[in-house]
C-alpha cells in the first residue's frame, strides 16, 4: 500500500501521525497518509528563500522545457509517489478512490493538467502579455520601448491550501515553477495525488526538489502556510473567500456561481443552446467552480428547466470504473446528507419549483458513500434564494427574469457565458464587474481557454511592477 | 491476567498492589469527610438523598465509587458557588477556578489550598538538575479565572524562585477563531510573545518555564527569529501542558526547538495533562527510543484516571486497549467520583516511579472531537 509522507523542501519527513485511507466504495484501504503540524511548516518557511535560490539557478526557458517534460511524466509515467513508483493506472484509481470521482473524470483531470503545464510557454506569454521572463528573473530589463521596467518577486515561494473536491484548479498553481518561485503545498486530505504525482514529474523532469515543500495536516498546517508565506492561494466557501477579503497576502478561490444568460433577441430559439447547458451543468458531476449553477432568460425558462431535467434528471448512479458514470460520490456522507437537506429547504420557498421530481429520489445513501443524483430547479424570480445557490453536485437553477435586471442582479459570476446578438447586451456584459470570465456565443461554461488570463492572473500575484532608474556612477577622481 | 498484566515486573506488582490498599483507604477518608454532616459540602449533601445508597456505609473501597452516578458538568455550571465549600473548611479563603475556553457560563470549581498541593507533589517530580531549585520561572499561558497562574506561580516560590507572568486570554482567542478574524488571532499571539521575549531577555535569571505548546512553538520561533534560542537565552527546564499534545509535536519540539534531547544538551521538556477538577498529571519521561510516546499518571490517590470502555463507563478496558478518560478527584477540597472527561486514549501499565494506571495518547474523544474547539492556546 502506497504511504505518502511530508517533503520538506524536497526531503522526505517520516510523520508519526499516519492516517489510513479507505475506497469511498469498498472500504477497501488504498493508502496512509502522514501529515505534520504549523510548527514544522512555519520552521521550513524560514528556509524559504533556498527554494527560489534553487530555482534561479536555471533560467526560465529551462524551467519551462523542465515543465514541459513533467507534462508528459505525470499524464505518462510511471513515477515515485511517496514511497511506491505510481503508474497512471494507480494515480486514477487512487484518486478517484479517495474523491469519489468517477475514473473517467480523473483521467480528463489528469490531462486538463497535464495540458496546462505543456503549453507553459504560452500560457505564461498570454498572462504576462509577451514580457520577456528574463525580466521577471533579473527583477528588471528592456522591455523594447527605450524603457526599463521592473518586477519584483514578492514572494520567494507560493503558499497554496488545496482543495479536495476538484482535480482541475491545481493548474492555478502550477506556473509558479518557471516562473522561479518556489511551493509550500497543503494537499487536500481527500485528494493529494495531483499535488504529489505533479511534484515527482517536476523533481524527476530536472527541477531541484528544493523547491517544494508538500504538508499535509489540519487547519494548524493551513494556518502556519498562510501566515508565514507572503502569497498564498486558498480554496473554499464564501465564508474562506470573504474572510480573506481584501488581503493582498492571500488569493481566495471560492464558489464560482458560473451562469448562462440569455439574452432576449435569442431565447425563442432556446433548443439550439440545449447541449451547452447540459454540458455546463453535468460535467465533472458538477463540482467544479466553473460548472453553471444558474440559468437566467426572461421567458420560457419552464420549458428550459423542464428540457434540461429530461436530460439531466435520468442520470443514476454507476459505479467509479464505468466510463459513462456522470456522478461522483460524497465520500463523507454527511456531506450529501446536509446539502439535501439545503436543498429541500430551498425548495420550499414559495416560486421555486423541482422540475426533476419526476426522475425518484435524489438522495443515494449507500454502506461507505452518498450521492446526489442532477437537479434543475426553476426559479419565477431573482428574488428567490435557491437564484444564488451552488452545490457540490449536478444543480441548476433556471431564473426567470427581465433582460433589463438582468446583469444587475446576477451576482459574483466566475464565468459567464452571454448567449446574445443584442450589441446593447454585448457591451454591458463585457462592462459588468461581476462577470469574471466572459464567453459571448455557445460556449460551455466549463471550457476555458488557457491561453487568456484565467481568474487570479498569478503574474499579477507574485509580481509587482515598479519604477527602476539607472544612471551612471561618476567615476572617482583617484580610478 | 492479560498479557500486558503478567508482564508487570513483580516489585511493580507489589508497589500497585500497596498503592491501591493507600487509595481505598484514602478513598474511605474522603467519602466520610464530603458525607459526613459536619464536614460535607451542601452539594453532596444534598445529593446523598438522591443516592440511593448510603455512602458512609456502602463505600468500602475505590471500586465502590462506581455506585455513584456519573459526575455531570453541568452541576458545575452556574452558582452558588458556595454549596461546594466543605462545612470542614467553613470561613477559609476560597479561590474559584473555571474552564479555559468557555465562552458560555463556565464550569466553576472552588479551591482553597489544592492547586498548591498539586503542585508541590509535581515539584517532586521535576529534576533539580533540568528545575534548577532557587531560579526564576516564566508562566505563558492562561491566567484570568483559570488556576494557572496561581499555581505556577506558588511552585515558583515552592521551589525558591519568583514567577514572571505573561497573559493569554483563551475566551478572546475562541471568540476569535470562531470569527474568522485569523489576523488578530496572529497579532494577538505576537503580542503576547513578544511580552515574553521581552521578560526572558530582560536579565531576570528565567532558566524554568511553563507553556503552552501552542505558545512554546511561537516562543522559540520567535527567539530564533531574532537570532537567539530558548537554549541560549537560559532557559533549561519546561513543563507544558493545557492542550493536545502528541509524538509528532514532542518529536518535532525536542529535534528542531529545543536543541536536541535532552542527553545531548537540549533543553528539558515534560508534557503534563491536568484540568481545574483533577489537578496535574505527569507524564512518564520521554523518549525518542519510545517513538516520543506520552503516557500521563494522575496524582494518586488525589486523582485518578481510568481508562474505561466506550460502552460501558464503569468497566475499565484491558491496557493498551483504547476507552474514553474517566477522573476522579478526591481531596477534602472536592469530591468527583467519576467524571466522564472529553478525552480518549490508550490504558498504561503502572511502572516503578507510578506504580498505578496511566494513559497514552490521549485526543479528543471521537465522539465529541468535531464539536470542540481543540488547542486554542
Amino acid at each position: 500500500m502506497i504511504t505518502l509522507q511530508p517533503l520538506r523542501w524536497g526531503k522526505p519527513y517520516e510523520s508519526m501521525e499516519i492516517k489510513d485511507v479507505v475506497h469511498f466504495d469498498t472500504g477497501e484501504p488504498i493508502a496512509k497518509f502522514g501529515s505534520v503540524g504549523g510548527g514544522i511548516v512555519a520552521r521550513d518557511m524560514k528556509q524559504a528563500h533556498k527554494a527560489r535560490a534553487a530555482l534561479l539557478k536555471h533560467s526560465t526557458d529551462e524551467l519551462i522545457a523542465m515543465s514541459k517534460k513533467a507534462a508528459e511524466l505525470f499524464e505518462t509515467a510511471e513515477l515515485p509517489v511517496g514511497d511506491s513508483m505510481q503508474s497512471v493506472d494507480q494515480f486514477v484509481h487512487q484518486q478517484s478512490a479517495s474523491t469519489g470521482l468517477p475514473e473517467h473524470m480523473c483521467r480528463s483531470n489528469l490531462k486538463k493538467n497535464s495540458f496546462v503545464l505543456s503549453h507553459i510557454d504560452e500560457i505564461l506569454d498570454c498572462l504576462t502579455r509577451g514580457l520577456d521572463l528574463n525580466i521577471l528573473s533579473k527583477g528588471f530589463g528592456e522591455e523594447g520601448r527605450g524603457v526599463i521596467v521592473s518586477y519584483q518577486a514578492q514572494t520567494p515561494v507560493l503558499g497554496a491550501i488545496l482543495p479536495n473536491n476538484s482535480p482541475g484548479v491545481h493548474t492555478l498553481w502550477l506556473p509558479a515553477i518557471p516562473l522561479q518561485i518556489g511551493l509550500a503545498l497543503k494537499p487536500g486530505s481527500q485528494e493529494p495525488w495531483t499535488p504529489y504525482r505533479m511534484v515527482s514529474a517536476f523533481i524527476q523532469a530536472g527541477v531541484p526538489a528544493e523547491a517544494f515543500g508538500l504538508y499535509p495536516g489540519g487547519h494548524d498546517a493551513g494556518g502556519a502556510i498562510m501566515t508565514k508565506t507572503p502569497r498564498s492561494m486558498i480554496f473554499g466557501s464564501a465564508e474562506t473567500v470573504a474572510q480573506h477579503a481584501g488581503n493582498p497576502r492571500v488569493q481566495a478561490h471560492g464558489p464560482g456561481w458560473s451562469k448562462i444568460l440569455i439574452g432576449d433577441d435569442v431565447v425563442d430559439d432556446w433548443e439550439l443552446y440545449l447541449d451547452v447547458m447540459v454540458e455546463s451543468v453535468l460535467s465533472n458531476s458538477g463540482r467544479s467552480c466553473i460548472n453553471c449553477s444558474g440559468i437566467w432568460a426572461s421567458r420560457h425558462t419552464r420549458e428550459i428547466a423542464a428540457a434540461i431535467a429530461k436530460r439531466i434528471g435520468p442520470v443514476d448512479v454507476l459505479p467509479p470504473i464505468d466510463d459513462n458514470a456522470q456522478l461522483a460520490a460524497f465520500t463523507v456522507p454527511a456531506m450529501a446528507t446536509g446539502t439535501h437537506a439545503m436543498v429541500q429547504q430551498d425548495l420550499s420557498e414559495s416560486g421555486v419549483t423541482d422540475m426533476t421530481a419526476e426522475y425518484g429520489d435524489k438522495l443515494i445513501e449507500r454502506e461507505h458513500c452518498a450521492y446526489l443524483r442532477p437537479m434543475v430547479v426553476h426559479a419565477d424570480s431573482p428574488d428567490r434564494g435557491v437564484a444564488m445557490k451552488e452545490y457540490m453536485f449536478p444543480f441548476v437553477s433556471v431564473v426567470e427574469c427581465p433582460q433589463a435586471e438582468m446583469l444587475r442582479r446576477i451576482g459574483p459570476t466566475l464565468v459567464g457565458t452571454v448567449l446574445t446578438r443584442d450589441p446593447e447586451l454585448v457591451a454591458a456584459a463585457g462592462a459588468c464587474v461581476d462577470i469574471d470570465r466572459v464567453n459571448f456565443g455557445p460556449i460551455p461554461t466549463n471550457r476555458l481557454n488557457w491561453l487568456q488570463p484565467h481568474e487570479g492572473n498569478i503574474i499579477d500575484f507574485l509580481f509587482r511592477s515598479r519604477a527602476y532608474q539607472v544612471a551612471d556612477l561618476p567615476v572617482a577622481a583617484n580610478a | 491476567m492479560s498479557a500486558a498484566q503478567s508482564s508487570i515486573p513483580e516489585d511493580v506488582a507489589k508497589s500497585a498492589s500497596d498503592a491501591r490498599d493507600r487509595l481505598n483507604e484514602h478513598t474511605l477518608k474522603i467519602v466520610h469527610w464530603h458525607f459526613s454532616e459536619d464536614t460535607g459540602s451542601p452539594f453532596w449533601l444534598e445529593k446523598k438523598s438522591e443516592l440511593g445508597f448510603d455512602p458512609l456505609k456502602d463505600v468500602k473501597s475505590f471500586d465502590d465509587l462506581k455506585k455513584f452516578p456519573h459526575f455531570e458538568d453541568e452541576w458545575l455550571r452556574g452558582g452558588p458557588i458556595q454549596r461546594w465549600v466543605p462545612k470542614g473548611h467553613a470561613g477559609k479563603p476560597v479561590y474559584v477556578f473555571e474552564t479555559g475556553g468557555t465562552t458560555g457560563i463556565p464550569k466553576s470549581r472552588m479551591v482553597i489550598e489544592d492547586h498548591w498541593k498539586d503542585y508541590e507533589l509535581f515539584s517532586d517530580t521535576l529534576p533539580d538538575e533540568h528545575f534548577p531549585r532557587g531560579s526564576n520561572w516564566l508562566m505563558l499561558g492562561p491566567s484570568g479565572p483559570r488556576r494557572l497562574r496561581l499555581a505556577v506561580e506558588h511552585l515558583a516560590q515552592h521551589r525558591g524562585g519568583i514567577c514572571f507572568c505573561i497573559d493569554l486570554d483563551p475566551r478572546w482567542v475562541v471568540k476569535l477563531i470562531k470569527k474568522g478574524w485569523m489576523e488578530h488571532l496572529e497579532e494577538y499571539k505576537k503580542h503576547c510573545i513578544d511580552q515574553a521575549v521581552t521578560v526572558l531577555t530582560a536579565g531576570h535569571d528565567i532558566k524554568c518555564m511553563f507553556a503552552t505548546p501552542k505558545l512554546l512553538e511561537s516562543l522559540g520561533e520567535a527567539l530564533e527569529d531574532r537570532g537567539t534560542s530558548l537554549q541560549e537565552v537560559g532557559i533549561k527546564g519546561i513543563f507544558s501542558g493545557g492542550t493536545e499534545f502528541t509524538p509528532q509535536w514532542t518529536r518535532f519540539c525536542v529535534e528542531e526547538l529545543l536543541g536536541g534531547p535532552v542527553e545531548e544538551g537540549g533543553v528539558y521538556m515534560t508534557p503534563t495533562y491536568g484540568n481545574t477538577l483533577m489537578g496535574l498529571a505527569c507524564s512518564k519521561p520521554i523518549k525518542a527510543a519510545d517513538g516520543y510516546k506520552i503516557s500521563y499518571y494522575a496524582p494518586q490517590p488525589r486523582a485518578v484516571t481510568e481508562v474505561v470502555s466506550f460502552d460501558d463507563y464503569n468497566q475499565v478496558v484491558g491496557f493498551g486497549e483504547t476507552g474514553r478518560v474517566k477522573l476522579y478527584t478526591l481531596t477534602d477540597e472536592f469530591f468527583v467520583p467519576g467524571f466522564m472527561e472529553r478525552d480518549e486514549g490508550e490504558r498504561e501499565a503502572p511502572f516503578d516511579m507510578y506504580p498505578w494506571d496511566g494513559v497514552s495518547g490521549v485526543r479528543p474523544f471521537h465522539e465529541l472531537a468535531s464539536a470542540t474547539t481543540v488547542g486554542v492556546y
